[in-house]
């Protein structure tokens, strides 16, 4: 996989149906999405919109049905289960609604494991992982298991796990939706500084004040994407 | 170059790490873990302790033929239409060829033996001459044995075991009672000893037998006079194919060479179809005790199969981070190893120590038998990648975003 593409993002006319019983329903009607690297997007919607659907053709976990989708120079249309796994590994970083650890490990061994699976030697994988764990505020918590951490500290700790196979994309689902007030705004600084250090976001979230951290916003509606307008009070 | 070699160590270290991850896995279900480990543990216990005593009794027995079958070789004669068997001056005539130590025929009728009011038939009456005593020094606890001058005058006496005694004799000295052999009054001139072990021949043969007459005697009482079937002893194994040659040659000069007269079998050929027959037991035996093992793989495969889908979410999550179908596979296909694995190596150490005790118990040598090591621990291998196989695929084969989506 080569970067055949000189385009960092680009969706055309995606189109996702699925066949529902005897009824086909088509999800997404032919999105269109243009993304610079750096960017950061909200991608706002209701529920029954599309916009998990649209998150899992963009973090690479499902293909549309029909339409061009380039990720960082890869056409991502053809691609089979294996060279998608791969995509997944080096380009985008996954942040969960539940921050999803898996609970026999401890915090520094979540976040090692997408380097695991990318087969990066043991000692650089641990080097890699305590820094970013200490980039996300963790320095003093890298050995607890995911039951000694409160909800804001599992979620920074996906983040990490997120960021440490420094991705092309950080791709977060209701990053904040299990989180109070307060620890979700601060995850939300947390996403500004990334952002700042250069980092491309993408951001699911039915939450309009949610939404409004980030620099772009585009509604999704039923299964249709409209640009909103600039938002500049981020 | 460099990108191989990338790949061949991150493919080393994922291992490792899936080794791990799967050790973390099996250790936190450790109930459900150890009860699946039991059915490979029990059926690998099963094959080795059942070859390894198979094994072990078959040494015995080839020992006991060593010690007692070597030098001795049976002959049975069907002879011609002129002599059909040989006589006594035959056996004189045998005993004295070169190497040959002696003889003893193999003589035996079914019998009714009465005393007073004590009656018992379908006994059977073995037929033995001076010599066999010779051969078996130990065999009279009381009493005498036979002579020649009995073969000569078929001498109405017998030896009796100590089993005959209780019936007949209870509480009586038996020597010099007399008992009714199929209605001959027969002296009892001695007792056999209890510790007289029946000689593998005569197991062989089948000729075991608790009244013991001179075998002129049973040949009158059968009304024969020729003997179809001997022992022959030899004074060195090592010249058994001589002694072979020898008898064989007046054999034929004894039945005018023709065909099929007489069969000489010497104590190497039967302990070689004994060797088979213990072999195939073994072979048997494992066969069945394999069925255990197989069940085994199913419990390995229910247990990972309820494995996967309980952990449905964690297969999702490593996807959605960068797993490839191939990795996952990989990490379930370790745990099922590992899980048989561990079955087959406490199999083995339980096998070796049941098979120990039971050769303890049975009285034959234990030997632990390297290749039965192998065939527990080889077969375990293979039952767990075997069974382990779909479950590893099913998991493999799982959307991430189903996954997920039970969140």
């Amino acid at each position: 996989m080569s970067n055949d593409y000189e385009v960092f993002f680009r969706m055309r006319d995606i189109i996702k149906k699925y066949q529902l019983g005897e009824e086909e329903a088509t999800i997404l009607k032919g999105i269109c999405l243009d993304i610079e690297e750096g960017e950061y997007l909200s991608v706002l919607g209701p529920s029954g919109s599309g916009k998990s659907t649209l998150m899992n053709i963009i973090g690479c976990l499902d293909k549309p049905t029909s339409g061009e989708y380039i990720l960082h120079g890869s056409l991502i249309d053809d691609l089979d289960e294996k060279e998608l796994a791969q995509i997944r590994s080096r380009e985008v970083g996954f942040i969960f609604q539940n921050s999803q650890m898996l609970p026999k490990l401890d915090a520094m061994k979540n976040v090692e494991l997408p380097l695991i699976y990318a087969g990066v030697r043991p000692r650089e994988r641990a080097r890699r992982a305590e820094e970013m764990l200490v980039k996300v505020g963790l320095a003093d918590r890298i050995h607890h298991k995911p039951n000694m951490l409160s909800g804001g500290q599992q979620q920074r700790v996906a983040i990490a796990r997120a960021l440490v196979t420094r991705p092309t994309l950080l791709l977060a689902d209701e990053p904040t939706g299990a989180l109070d007030q307060h620890t979700g705004s601060q995850i939300m600084d947390l996403f500004q500084e990334l952002n700042d250090d250069g980092h491309t976001i993408i951001m699911i979230t039915h939450d309009l004040k949610v939404a409004r951290h980030a620099r772009r916003v585009v509604n999704i509606i039923d299964g249709e994407l409209t640009e909103a307008e600039e938002v500049t009070f981020a | 170059m460099k990108r191989f070699f990338h790949k061949l160590f991150g493919g080393f270290y994922m291992f490792t790490e899936s080794v791990g991850m799967s050790i973390a896995n099996i250790t936190q279900n450790r109930l459900r873990s150890f009860l699946t480990i039991l059915g490979i543990m029990i059926g690998v216990t099963a094959v080795i302790a059942l070859i390894t005593t198979v094994s072990g009794v078959s040494t015995s027995i080839s020992d006991s033929f060593t010690s007692m079958g070597a030098g001795t070789m049976t002959v049975s004669v069907t002879g011609n239409d002129m002599q059909a068997g040989l006589t006594s001056a035959n056996l004189d005539e045998i005993a004295a060829l070169d190497h040959i130590t002696g003889v003893t025929p193999s003589v035996s009728a079914t019998v009714s033996v009465a005393r007073g009011d004590a009656y018992e038939s379908d006994i059977t009456l073995a037929g033995k001459n001076d010599y066999y005593f010779i051969t078996a020094p130990d065999a009279v606890a009381r009493g005498r044995t036979f002579n020649p001058l009995d073969m000569d005058t078929m001498a109405r006496v017998c030896l009796i075991d100590t089993d005959i005694v209780d019936e007949f004799f209870y509480g009586v000295d038996p020597v010099g009672q007399n008992l009714y052999i199929s209605n001959l009054s027969i002296t009892v001139v001695g007792v056999l000893s209890d510790t007289s072990d029946e000689s593998i021949s005569e197991m062989v043969s089948g000729s075991s037998s608790g009244i013991l007459a001179p075998y002129t005697t049973v040949l009158k009482l059968n009304n024969e006079t020729l003997v179809t079937s001997i022992t022959v002893y030899i004074d060195d194994a090592d010249a058994s194919d001589t002694v072979q040659t020898t008898l064989g040659a007046y054999l034929d000069a004894l039945f005018s060479y023709e065909d099929d007269t007489y069969e000489i079998t010497t104590m190497d050929s039967i302990q070689e179809t004994m060797d088979s027959m213990l072999s195939m037991m073994s072979a048997l035996l494992g066969g069945i005790a394999s069925i255990s093992l197989i069940v085994g793989g199913i419990g390995i495969m229910n247990m990972m199969l309820t494995s996967v889908t309980e952990r449905t979410v964690e297969i999702g999550l490593k996807k959605a981070i960068g797993a490839e179908p191939s990795q996952i596979q990989i990490q379930f296909l370790i745990e099922a190893f590992l899980l048989s694995m561990i079955g087959g190596v406490m199999g083995v150490v339980l096998g070796i120590a049941l098979s120990a005790i039971l050769c303890q118990v049975m009285g034959t040598t234990f030997t632990i038998s390297t290749s039965a090591i192998a065939l527990g621990v080889g077969f375990s291998a293979a039952v767990g990648i075997l069974f382990g196989w779909s479950p590893a695929r099913k998991a493999s084969n799982l959307s991430p975003i189903d996954a997920l989506r039970r969140m």
